[in-house]
């Protein structure tokens, strides 16, 4: 230990640590300033920026004896805090324009990187508060966000910086949406802004506990073995160690998995490692440095077994197998699409096109590596609030609890409780904020093996992995294989289509089969297709399993579909829009698993939006003239053109699986609500949508309903954040459980008033009675709901009513009555059916149309993507700002996923060990983009909305590989797209590039 | 990682020299440290038992004229290189490569130093300073400070020739001549390795007329185990009766002959690196040419 003095927002601070102390460390876990976040231990993402003496530096990698005797800012200090003048002893905060700016124009979606964003941007404004758009990316060009596609956050440096020029913050641009309602349709700002934005937002890693124990994972050497032998012993004698964990330890159930139980708490025993990820031995000491240290005195002997690291092989009858005892042996699923018949529908064609088509496994990249935090049943220490309900701080529980950040809690607590011999009762989970999830934390991470070690030791046990680990270990994105016909008549109409997909499933089953059931059904694209035939492979191999990930295996097959059109597009000598018109999906036709879609298809008015402002816009080129938008352009070394894209999705579950959500809403007699489920909030801002049905329905302020969501005990299950159906399902059962509440309220009301329910209303937080409506009741029959089933109320002006009293006092009414003022409510939404039956396998889908317009360098082959317009459907705008951050974050992933996004593994043995080794696009990638949104309601959705948060990072992948192609004639049948190879395919006039990258 | 267990901030070079001394190769120098750590964390450094931060040291992050030379100390951060006027009006070559270097956060600490001990072949500072014959000066136990040229302390890829008690304590080189102008452009790819595909950085000075290159200096990296001077390139150059197209194509040739290009997985092909040399050479000599026809009257510098 060696004495560390420093100031720290303006307070000194004397500290004795150990010379090897990160700054980041000090701050966190020293100081207890936990608004410093750290996403990569490498100096990549730039959560963990500080200022330090006036500059900005990483911490997470910056050693704290740099800063001795230094000034130290970091997020907590940013807001100032005053006294209100009304009210001495309450303080408010006075937040930095920056902060402000993040809030009102959407710039923090999980959270995770926005101190860092902050602080960054302090130092550009602080010298310049009119910085250019080059200027804000340079300054952030080293920051990394996942979430918002990075335009919220230039749009907020800028605002903050006309705010500090001019004392006046301009609002935020949003897309046009259909007359709002006065909660739904409306830009709020999300519950949990400002905690986000000044630090105070907690993640599972900020949390911490009397007594706590850190634990560490031995993962295998090798993708294939058996394990011989485990020799705990000198790990055991560490001076600090409490225990050390193998598959020997587990109690209950050895495996665990949310579709097949494939997945081994811990390899050895009877099962082998299958992957490099794989756990053998849990170390739980007094430092997380001391556990790390004992995982170097294990000593394991493995007996390597060939491993299969490529899906075709798996499926080759002499492959080594994975899991023997599995009837089909490496092969997880075979999925068939059958639709009319397609040798016909070849013989038909006039045209056909094939071709072979590969994309890699990609990484979620979350910006907050994975945490699991165990308290033992019995902890008598203290325990930190969780809830924002007021009054709710009290949670205290006698049960093993495991903090984490999850989009499953339920699934969580029940894979937990299983692999500890526990009943499901005995387990709690309470989601803390999570750090972004895309699909990436749906499986089980450190939880089973956190909850085990407070179960063994009897204390606090926290698990957080390094990025490094949790590059290894985490589910990817499938890496596939796809071979795709079409067939076409001349006119362009669309005929058959025959696919053949290989995907990369992994060592373990996670979401495979589901992912690449969604690949196969989607294989047609959203195009009425009379004839098709399609076989996809789901294998298991020695990989990293892969799992879901935004987009759920549409990305993938999305990629194939929509080059292949381009491709017959210009062997038919047609405008690609036209031909994707001639073919689109609409109302009244049917997808290729035999569903009639019979409303909320919008995907004819995203493709006119879109072409029309491609046609109409001032991109420098000769094309805003011509009659061909796709022609290419050249200004200095770069050749320019559009390229197109549709895509769609479904929202929810689908293919039979019941897909349910429950809510519980309670009322309070100071006039506030509570809206409770079990659903994930990982920076979509759910939570703002269910505030929003709740407030909608309860007539209540938006600030007055409060939020809980992801506990087991305290809130009900909502199912798993997954497949683009929380504002549906959970929107639904928030809407639909205020609803019941509202009509409880009315007819309690009713009899105070003497009048019918039916013409009690709620706005503003006042109950009232509709004179008009009275009056109108007594004259005529009248619709007593409003459109879709709302209260009516659209933000207007309250009427006028003598006979009203306050939300509180009919609160206080309901009490009187001995009403219960806690409502839930069990959602089930629209029953569907398994594929292959013929019926209906989704109850919406959302469509979308990409345009993106490429640069391609043609001295240097660098691509890339200069602006973006987009139109989606989604069936109804709840929160704008929300919808607009989910778009651009999912085109700017999108993009990644073109140009930039490759987890490399060779046999077996990941390559990608390192964010740095990972690039995701950053800041300076963005495009300017331009969005609309396209509102075709579905019936049952809340307000009519249906899903967006995968559909917006599906069609831009091929619409930039079609960009590619109209500039410079090479076609990419790979990704990411490999500016070496495009190079050289330019120079030799090749006109397609199928090597799959880095194969250089 | 296991970390180390002391971490030093001397605040002069004696006693940054005294302390390595005393530890030999159980201590390491550290600057930034944005290298360093990286690679101890990823294991592909030996963690040394201490630490020497020299980045304290008095005057180690000067830039200054003296002697007729502009010295910069080896502590001088990618950020301090940026923002001096007298390196942006002297050394372009120099500020262009080190703009380049990461985000801010990485270059408010990262050094010119320990880019050039770090010894990659590719390190941008490092092709910058070679452009511009850099020499270094390298300070020992007991006193013994010498310069010498830049190239000289390279011995391979990651590998510099210093001794475990010497460290880099200043860089020089001479004030930009009249008609003389230097230029640095690199190439990245947008995956895998966050190392340039390849960097070039040129200085050139014309003749009197403004229309021959006089003099030439090339560096181009990773062309070799080592930073590397095209020196046939630089000669053609020179040869030529007048800068035109026909000097740079053979400039190029000479360049593509002489470099040492390879594949390097997931960054490069060898292929794709020798069109690279062209395309880069092309770019970064008409940048150094306009710039030496525009300094026909070079500004004056002095010693501060």
């Amino acid at each position: 230990m060696t004495q560390l003095t420093l100031t720290v927002n303006g307070t000194e601070h004397a500290l004795d640590v150990p010379p090897s102390r990160y700054l980041a460390e000090v701050l966190r876990y020293d100081l207890g300033l936990t608004g410093t976040k750290i996403g990569c231990d490498e100096a990549e993402c730039g959560c963990c920026t500080v200022i330090v003496d006036g500059q900005s530096v990483d911490s997470c990698i910056y050693p704290a004896f740099k800063a001795q005797g230094a000034q130290v800012s970091t997020i907590e200090g940013l807001a100032q805090t005053r006294s209100c003048s009304q009210n001495g002893s309450s303080h408010a905060l006075e937040l930095h324009p920056l902060q402000s700016a993040f809030i009102r124009h959407g710039a923090t979606q999980c959270g995770f990187c926005t101190p860092g964003f902050i602080m960054q941007a302090t130092t550009l404004l602080d010298e310049n508060p009119d910085p250019s758009d080059k200027e804000i990316k340079e300054c952030l060009k080293d920051t990394y966000c996942r979430c918002t596609g990075y335009t919220a956050i230039i749009n907020s440096v800028k605002a903050a910086g006309e705010y500090m020029r001019t004392g006046t913050m301009p609002e935020a641009e949003l897309p046009s949406v259909i007359e709002p309602l006065s909660q739904i349709g409306q830009p709020l700002e999300r519950p949990d802004a400002v905690d986000k934005v000044t630090g105070a937002a907690l993640y599972t890693d900020d949390y911490t506990f009397d007594g706590m124990l850190f634990g560490a994972t031995l993962r295998s050497e090798h993708p294939h073995a058996h394990i011989r032998e485990i020799d705990t012993a000198a790990a055991r004698a560490l001076e600090g160690v409490h225990a050390v964990l193998t598959h020997a330890d587990v109690p209950g159930d050895p495996r665990h998995g949310l579709v097949e139980n494939d997945w081994p708490v811990f390899a050895g025993g009877r099962f082998p490692a299958r992957y490099v990820g794989d756990a053998i031995a849990l170390a739980v000491a007094e430092t997380a440095e001391i556990a790390q240290q004992a995982l170097g005195l294990i000593r394991v002997e493995y007996e390597a077994l060939p491993a299969v690291t490529d899906p075709r092989d798996a499926l080759q009858p002499d492959a080594p197998q994975l899991h023997p005892d599995r009837p089909t042996g490496n092969l997880l699923k075979h999925i068939k699409v059958r639709q009319g018949d397609v040798e016909q529908g070849f013989a038909d064609a006039d045209i056909v096109v094939e071709r072979t088509y590969r994309t890699p496994m990609t990484e979620h990249a979350f910006l907050e590596p994975e945490c699991a935090l165990a308290v033992p049943a019995g902890y008598s220490g203290s325990r930190p609030s969780t809830s924002k309900e007021p009054g709710a701080s009290d949670h205290d529980s006698d049960k093993l609890t495991v903090y984490v950040g999850s989009q499953i809690p339920y699934s969580d607590r029940r894979q937990v409780a299983k692999s500890l011999g526990l009943a499901d009762e005995e387990v709690r989970v309470i989601g803390t904020l999570m750090g972004g999830g895309f699909g990436g934390k749906e499986d089980i991470a450190g939880q089973i093996h956190a909850a085990l070690g407070a179960q063994v030791t009897g204390r606090p046990v926290k698990i957080l992995y390094s990025r490094q680990e949790s590059l290894i270990f985490h589910p990817k994105r499938h890496s596939t294989i796809i071979r795709i016909k079409t067939g076409a008549m001349r006119d362009g109409k669309l005929l058959a289509v025959e696919a053949e997909l290989y995907g990369d499933s992994g060592a373990y089953a996670s979401l495979g089969e589901k992912v690449m059931t969604r690949a196969t059904t989607h294989a047609t694209g959203p195009y009425v297709m009379p004839h098709a035939k399609i076989d996809c492979y789901a294998m298991y191999t020695n990989n990293a399993p892969s799992g879901a990930f935004r987009g759920f295996g549409v990305t993938q097959s999305a990629f194939a579909v929509e080059s292949n059109l381009d491709i017959l597009a210009a062997e038919l000598g047609m405008d690609p829009a036209e031909l994707r018109r001639k073919n689109v999906m609409r109302v009244g036709t049917e997808t290729a698993t035999g569903q009639e879609l019979i409303e909320s298809v919008g995907l004819l008015e995203c493709l006119d939006l879109v072409e029309e402002e491609i046609r109409t816009s001032e991109d420098g080129g000769p094309s805003s003239l011509s009659s061909d938008p796709w022609t290419s352009f050249q200004i200095g070394s770069k050749r320019y053109a559009w390229g197109i894209a549709a895509g769609y999705k479904n929202t929810g579950l689908g293919g039979g699986a019941p897909d349910k959500s429950e809510a519980e809403v309670e009322v309070f007699a100071d006039g506030t609500a509570a809206i409770r489920t079990s659903s994930a909030e990982m920076g979509q801002n759910l939570v703002g949508v269910l505030a929003a049905c709740t407030a909608q329905e309860l007539g209540l302020p938006f600030e007055k309903v409060h939020v809980t969501v992801m506990d087991t005990d305290l809130t009900p299950d909502g199912g798993p954040s997954t497949a683009s159906r929380q504002t549906y399902v959970s929107g639904n059962a928030a809407r639909l459980a205020a609803r019941a509440m509202r009509q409880q309220m009315q007819t309690v009301l009713a009899e105070k008033f003497d009048t019918h329910p039916d013409v009690i209303a709620f706005h503003e937080g006042l109950a009232y009675v509709d004179e008009k409506r009275l009056a109108q009741m007594h004259g005529a029959e009248l619709p007593v709901e409003g459109a879709n089933g709302t209260n009516g109320s659209t933000g207007k002006a309250l009427p006028q009513s003598i006979r009203s009293i306050s939300f509180a006092d009919a609160v206080n009414a309901l009490l009187a009555e001995n009403r219960l003022p806690k409502i839930r409510y069990e959602y089930w939404a629209p029953q569907t059916q398994p594929l292959g039956t013929g019926g209906d396998m989704h109850f919406a889908f959302s469509y979308a149309v990409h345009a993106a317009l490429v640069s391609v360098d043609t001295d240097t082959g660098e691509v890339a993507v200069e602006r973006v317009i987009s139109a989606h459907d989604v069936g109804r705008a709840i929160n704008p700002l929300s919808l607009l951050g989910q778009i651009e974050g999912g085109i700017v992933m999108g993009i990644g996923n073109a140009l930039t996004e490759n987890y490399i593994v060779e046999n077996g043995i990941p390559w990608t060990e390192r964010l740095g080794q990972y690039k995701m696009p950053g800041i300076k990638m963005t495009p300017k983009m331009d969005s609309h949104i396209v509102e075709h309601p579905t019936a049952d959705g809340p307000y009519g909305a249906k899903g967006v948060g995968e559909i917006s990072s599906i069609p831009i992948s091929p619409a930039i590989t079609n960009a590619i192609c109209n500039a410079v004639g090479v076609r990419c049948l790979a990704l990411p797209v490999d500016q070496d190879a495009l190079l050289l395919a330019m120079r030799d006039k090749e006109r397609e590039i199928d090597g799959h990258w880095g194969q250089t | 990682m296991s970390r180390w267990r002391a971490y030093h901030t001397p605040t002069t070079v004696a006693e940054a020299l005294s302390l390595l001394h005393q530890h030999k190769d159980k201590a390491r120098i550290i600057a930034g440290g944005t290298d360093l750590i990286l690679d101890m964390e990823a294991e592909h450094a030996v963690v040394p038992e201490v630490l020497v931060d020299v980045t304290k040291i008095a005057g180690i992050d000067r830039v200054a004229l003296e002697d007729g030379w502009i010295v910069l100390g080896a502590g001088i951060t990618h950020t301090q290189i940026e923002s001096s006027p007298l390196l942006r009006a002297q050394a372009r070559c120099l500020t262009e490569s080190c703009g380049v270097i990461g985000g801010p956060q990485v270059r408010n600490v990262a050094t010119l130093g320990g880019n050039v001990a770090h010894a990659l072949p590719a390190a941008d500072g490092t092709i910058g300073l070679l452009a511009l014959e850099a020499e270094v000066e390298i300070a020992g136990h007991g006193g013994s400070n010498r310069w010498q040229p830049l190239l000289s302390i390279f011995a391979g890829p990651g590998r510099n020739r210093l001794a475990p008690d010497q460290m880099l304590h200043a860089f020089r080189f001479r004030p930009i001549a009249a008609r003389a102008g230097n230029a640095f452009d690199r190439i990245m790819r947008p995956q895998g390795v966050a190392l340039p595909v390849l960097g070039i950085a040129a200085r050139v000075r014309l003749d009197a007329d403004l229309r021959r290159v006089e003099d030439a200096v090339i560096a181009i990296g990773p062309a070799g185990p080592t930073p590397f001077r095209a020196s046939g390139a630089e000669e053609a150059l020179t040869a030529a009766a007048e800068f035109d197209d026909a000097a740079v194509e053979n400039a190029v040739a000479a360049a593509q002959e002489q470099a040492r290009l390879r594949t390097s997985k997931y960054r490069a092909s060898q292929e794709y690196r020798r069109e690279m040399i062209g395309v880069l050479l092309r770019r970064v000599l008409q940048a150094a040419v306009e710039r030496a026809r525009m300094n026909d009257a070079p500004t004056q510098v002095e010693d501060t």
